[in-house]
């Protein structure tokens, strides 16, 4: 099963879009949404969640008050600032090191599991979609990139293709997100800001050894851009598989909840689509 | 007074907000928190000339004290110690430089040293400040938490976030006096603008939404604050000629007036929301 990852870099450039429209098009796969702060994908497939399943990725620490003497040595080793000066923890500033119930010389700290998210085990039709959403806040969110790969890698036998959605940033997500990836497809678009953060992407892809791809949306928007990030990519050696118009009726589309394989107004973006794909294919 | 821009959903207009509200005020400072992918500069075009380095402590093992016993490891909540063979291996990379691993060590024999991840720049004035992770790097907040040491001197310090609602976000808004929310009128934009609204309900932050990219095709977002009582403090209009500026790194409020002046007011509204 070949696993490629959808990335981008900057927010907002169409990950989620691409990856919905290749769901209504590629057979045989199972699909994963790893964005679990902020997931999309479920959003424009018409799923059934099967399984919602509670993930504990992170610990935080927990005073009993009738063992604190007060003798502040919590307070003075927490390095996150998250305990007071009266020994009171701050939840959301607890990173869960142990580092104050090792000189806690009453034993009254410990550390307990924290609820960092969901995982959803869903189905479309018969194939295997696994999503994800973090808890307001969260510490771990890494992990919880890790937990999604491997529910979704314990359902699938015999597919040929897992297709997973990914977030915006070059960060822990996003470096659980591509590790043992077959390759990623970077979403860009023809803006300053999409060049500048398609470059940052793609210099951490290749140092974890990920050969990467490139998608332009929006690239009649800028053609100087456009450009620039083809010389980019040529320097690099990445292929340029895809490149999308400026299209105010993709926003239209996705405002009825349809991909632009759905919309019979949409035929020219269905068919850049889909010789991204064959590209993306015939390369890997 | 400190105004972050956040979103939830990337990509909605936290960059063209935050930049086109501290472009507008005199007397500003515009700190850019997305620090994985900072962009404010490729607008605001700041003279880059004050560098400072983000480090880190991380741990070093002197092998004369080491005994192999493990309490290391054992300490470690983030796996970043693997003590193999009664030899000690430390992943820098997700070290969180908490320092447990130094406490539990019954030879001394961990120390620490520090290690760059990031860098800070500025212009001159430091009205004008960006974060930036090293590449390779997963942990934001160490970069973060610098740059907010580094804010506050300013009538107004704008800040803009990075998208999501992760840990990154909290310490990016947390000490905020207030947050304005930018979204746009898709599915996609009222799912994560939810999101963001828990978060910052979470915090007990005082908020407003912008809409971004507005449509009449579309008023899910407009429908979904006035049912919940939010305020929507301005809607921006999706249009080409704003698109492509932005391709280029220009703000709507460097070649129009008449945004200059929708900023200035969104500041009015926010300062008489707060009062």
């Amino acid at each position: 099963m070949k696993q490629f990852v959808f990335i981008s870099g900057k927010g907002g450039t169409g990950k989620s879009t691409v990856v919905a429209s290749l769901a209504k098009y590629v057979n045989n796969k199972a699909l994963a949404d790893v964005d679990v702060d902020a997931p999309n994908l479920h959003i424009l497939l018409d799923h059934e969640v099967v399984e919602k399943i509670p993930f504990k990725g992170a610990k935080i620490a927990k005073i009993d008050q009738s063992k604190c003497t007060n003798c502040h040595k919590g307070y003075e080793v927490c390095r996150f600032d998250a305990i007071s000066k009266d020994d009171i923890i701050n939840p959301l500033k607890c990173e869960g090191c142990g580092a104050c119930l090792l000189v806690c010389p009453e034993n009254a700290i410990t550390l307990h599991d924290e609820l960092t998210g969901h995982v959803y085990q869903s189905k479309i039709n018969e194939e295997h979609f696994t999503h994800a959403l973090l808890a307001v806040g969260a510490e771990g969110s890494g992990k919880l990139v890790a937990e999604v790969k491997k529910k979704v890698k314990e359902l699938v036998k015999e597919e040929d293709y897992l297709l997973i959605d990914g977030s915006p940033g070059i960060g822990c997500v996003v470096i659980a997100s591509i590790t043992g990836a077959d390759a990623c497809v970077i979403v860009t678009e023809a803006t300053k800001s999409g060049l500048s953060d398609l470059q940052r992407v793609q210099q951490v892809a290749d140092h974890f050894g990920i050969k990467s791809f490139v998608c332009i949306n929006k690239y009649d928007l800028n053609i100087d851009v456009t450009k620039k990030i083809e010389e980019y990519c040529k320097n690099k050696n990445v292929s340029v598989i895809g490149k999308i118009p400026f299209e105010p009726l993709i926003v239209k589309a996705l405002q009825q909840f349809k991909t632009p394989m759905d919309d019979d107004k949409l035929g020219h973006i269905k068919s850049e689509i889909i010789s991204l794909w064959n590209q993306l294919i015939k390369e890997t | 007074m400190k105004i972050a821009v956040l979103s939830g959903k990337g990509g909605t207009g936290k960059t063209t907000v935050s930049a086109s509200l501290a472009y507008s005020l005199h007397n500003s400072q515009y700190v850019d928190c997305d620090v994985e992918e900072p962009n404010g500069n490729i607008f605001l075009k700041a003279s880059l000339t004050e560098k400072e380095a983000v480090m880190v402590l991380n741990p070093v093992v002197n092998d004369d004290l080491c005994t192999g016993c493990g309490a290391c490891q054992q300490a470690c909540q983030f796996n970043a110690i693997a003590v193999i063979n009664k030899k000690v291996m430390i992943f820098d990379n997700i070290c969180h430089s908490c320092g447990a691993c130094k406490i539990a060590c019954p030879t001394g024999a961990i120390s620490e040293v520090p290690r760059e991840v990031g860098i800070i720049e500025s212009n001159s004035s430091h009205t004008f400040m960006h974060g930036k992770l090293n590449l390779n790097e997963p942990l934001t907040i160490p970069v973060i938490l610098q740059l907010r040491k580094k804010m506050n001197k300013y009538n107004h310090v704008i800040i803009d976030s990075a998208p999501g609602a992760s840990c990154t976000v909290v310490s990016t808004i947390e000490d905020c006096d207030y947050c304005v929310l930018v979204t746009e009128p898709t599915p996609f934009g009222l799912h994560d603008l939810k999101i963001a609204i828990d978060l910052v309900k979470q915090l007990k932050l005082p908020f407003g939404v912008v809409v971004n990219k507005a449509m009449d095709s579309d008023t899910s977002i407009q429908v979904f604050c006035k049912e919940q009582n939010i305020d929507v403090l301005m809607e921006l209009p999706y249009s080409k000629e704003i698109a492509k500026n932005y391709s280029k790194g220009i703000l709507p409020v460097q070649y129009s007036n008449h945004y200059k002046d929708e900023f200035i007011k969104l500041l009015a509204t926010i300062k008489e929301r707060t009062s």
